[in-house]
């Protein structure tokens, strides 16, 4: 068996930017079908625009149409894609020169081996059949053989100018438990609560850590902790947001179980909300024994034992 | 041989708000630049090096957004570093920069904060649920809550003292042009009558979600004497400590004692409540407000809701607590930092404006990030320092 248990997390958003005025017309341009450079104080024209010239840092406000096929200066090859590339089949990413500008844009060239490409070879742009104004309009570059003209795109659906776009972001991590951790989480899986003890400082911490937070040392004297404790202090969530797991309302509390020096933030339920007190006396309750996994849901939520509240100088240091 | 004296004689801010499609990031960031630089009477050609914080990537989704924005914040040819310190980032950067001033690095060096927040959710940024754990965190609004509670029960505060800061930031917020909220009318009653978000946190008394940025250009002795009114440092502090350890105090975080204790006698003052003219504190929930007034030492553990409700942190009390409307009226998160201390700057050289306290010649910029981990403060003041 592994000393760590892990597990998969995805963090995901459709991340909504503002384009500003002139990446806005870049992407606007390709929207419409047309590549647009911007044209810096030193004359050169830079595809896509940038937003604040290199010398002057004045916003960028000349704009200039360039030809949708180009040179090829550089290129690299591709053999295995990975998911969120141009392509899902083997491809160049080459640094193209559009005719009419001085500085190559970077973008993918659908050809079936290296042996299909050279630098200084003629490329054009091959648009996407629906364009929303996204550096994805242009779907990529292909060979441009002798005699062969630019390819003119399709209408645009939308006169609008572009001024944001959306980007998704999607990063699937493993998320690795530590050591220490690990043993919290497999106690709980066999219905027990685990911590350790510092040996410098004498604390005992649940769950437990690598090395003592306060003096460095590293934790290594196990201890069962009980599986009753007080409330020290918590709030009453109502407020719904993205990616919650838990309907409002409800109290997240902070509960010091006996025998530990720290408080574990958990769910408290069996008790009106409003009727939530610091102080009170809470055991845990479990899930069924058939849904229990690695982990502190295992604890379904925490419920008050109805024995008289702990005195406030008994918690006042956790606080 | 010790720091070199060091001064703000540019300060610019963007219009926050809700959301500002109008701009990119870049774009956000040149407003509030553009606008510092024009206070100094300077271009970018003239600044030595860029200092750049934001709060987490996750929150624009952009990583190392400093790569990007290099060349639209002139950095071009120079030193350009970017600070990260959660919430308290803007003020940790302020200080990065004023740093190297200080120490004879450069002479003249340009900093900018910025947040855009309308680009994702924060809320869901700080509550991505991790594997094995218990999903009931619920943004910082659900961290922090707990531990107001457990301010109100140790200090016996009356419940409306939050409601009290709210109204005030606010009102103050009205003589703000760049504030995000401009609520005519709020009240304490009004504030007491909102939603409760996260029980004790009303609605009325969190910061509202920001798109903004602040930017300061930070210059030593010989450029400074350029300036009608330069805001000289008297002491910048930054402290850390570990989120979470058994028996830590929460309320009054050990940290933000010791930063203070260590600002005040850099600054040379005694008595602070006595020798600040004006406080830029950062207060996104309405409660802190007393709470950093005794973590700062303006009162004793437990005292400070009597400020409060004794109106000494309004315009016209002992300590002008957040002229500017604070982080209750303005939050793009990266940026609030900075904006403490560049407001703090800005009562210093009698440029607030409308929310200018009369006669400052020393205040305090304040910034906490992380779970009350990170803390960043300076004093500033119209003279030059003499220690």
């Amino acid at each position: 068996m592994s000393r760590t248990l892990q597990a998969p997390v995805t963090v995901a958003f459709d991340y909504t930017r503002s384009t500003g005025p002139v990446v806005g017309r870049f992407l606007t341009g390709l929207r419409d079908g047309v590549v647009v450079g911007g044209r810096t104080s030193a004359g050169q024209v830079v595809v896509p625009p940038l937003e604040f010239d290199p010398v002057t840092h004045e916003a960028t406000t000349e704009f200039v149409e360039v030809s949708s096929v180009g040179t090829v200066t550089s290129w690299t090859w591709v053999p295995e894609p990975v998911k969120g590339q141009p392509f899902d089949r083997p491809f160049a990413y080459a640094l193209v020169t559009l005719d009419g500008a001085d500085v190559p844009l970077l973008h993918a060239l659908d050809v079936a081996s290296p042996a299909e490409v050279t630098t200084g070879m003629r490329v054009r742009v091959r648009w996407a059949t629906d364009r929303v104004g996204h550096i994805n309009d242009i779907a990529g570059f292909e060979p441009l053989a002798p005699g062969e003209a630019e390819v003119t795109a399709p209408a645009a659906t939308s006169e609008a100018p572009v001024t944001g776009v959306v980007t998704t972001v999607s990063l699937d991590y493993n998320y690795a438990a530590s050591p220490e951790e690990s043993l919290f989480y497999r106690g709980l899986n066999e219905g027990r609560i685990m911590g350790q003890r510092c040996p410098t400082c004498l604390k005992v911490y649940v769950p437990p850590r690598s090395a003592c937070p306060t003096d460095g040392t590293p934790t290594e004297e196990e201890v069962e902790l009980s599986q009753t404790g007080t409330i020290t202090t918590f709030c009453i969530v109502n407020v719904p947001f993205l990616g919650q797991k838990i309907t409002p309302p409800y109290v997240s509390a902070y509960v010091l179980l006996d025998g530990a020096d720290i408080a574990v933030l958990h769910l408290i339920l069996g008790v009106p909300a409003d009727e939530v007190r610091m102080g009170m006396r809470v055991k845990a309750v479990w899930k069924p024994k058939d849904e229990w996994a690695y982990s502190l849901e295992n604890i379904d939520h925490f419920a008050p034992t109805g024995d008289p509240d702990a005195e406030f100088d008994t918690y006042k240091q956790h606080l | 041989m010790g720091k070199q004296p060091a001064a703000i004689i540019g300060i610019g801010q963007t219009h926050h708000r809700a959301k500002r499609e109008d701009v990119s990031m870049a774009g956000l960031c040149r407003e509030a630049i553009d606008r510092a630089l024009l206070d100094a009477n300077m271009t970018l050609d003239d600044i030595d090096a860029i200092v750049v914080g934001k709060a987490p990537d996750l929150f624009e989704g952009v990583m190392m957004p400093e790569l990007f924005l290099a060349e639209a914040l002139g950095a071009a040819g120079k030193p350009l570093l970017r600070v990260h310190t959660a919430g308290s980032v803007g003020g940790s950067t302020a200080i990065v920069a004023s740093s190297l001033v200080q120490a004879g690095v450069h002479k003249r060096v340009l900093t900018v904060a910025y947040e855009k927040q309308s680009e994702s959710n924060a809320m869901w940024a700080l509550s991505v649920p991790l594997p094995f754990n218990m999903p009931v965190h619920a943004g910082a609004g659900g961290y922090f809550a707990p531990h107001v509670r457990s301010y109100i029960r140790r200090s016996g505060a009356p419940t409306h003292i939050g409601a009290i800061v709210a109204a005030k930031d606010r009102n103050n917020a009205l003589k703000n042009p760049y504030a995000h909220l401009h609520n005519e009318g709020t009240t304490v009653e009004s504030v007491m009558a909102s939603q409760m978000l996260w029980d004790p946190i009303r609605y009325d008394e969190t910061c509202p979600s920001s798109d903004g940025a602040c930017a300061l250009v930070i210059v030593d002795e010989d450029t400074a004497k350029s300036s009608p009114n330069p805001a000289w440092i008297h002491g910048t502090v930054m402290r850390s400590e570990a989120t979470t350890a058994a028996e830590r105090d929460q309320v009054n975080p050990q940290a933000g004692r010791d930063a203070a204790a260590a600002l005040w006698k850099q600054a040379g003052i005694i008595n602070p409540i006595e020798e600040i003219d004006a406080a830029e504190i950062y207060v996104p929930f309405s409660w802190f407000e007393p709470m950093w007034l005794e973590n700062l030492g303006f009162a004793a553990p437990g005292e400070g809701w009597k400020l409060t409700e004794a109106g000494e942190t309004a315009m016209t009390g002992r300590i002008p607590v957040n002229c500017s409307g604070g982080v209750l009226s303005s939050n793009p998160i990266g940026a609030s930092g900075m904006l403490r201390f560049g407001e703090a700057a800005l009562q210093v050289r009698g440029a607030a404006g409308e929310h200018q306290v009369d006669g400052v010649r020393r205040a305090l910029g304040h910034a906490y990030g992380g779970g009350s981990q990170f803390f960043a403060m300076w004093v500033v003041g119209a003279e030059k320092p003499t220690n």
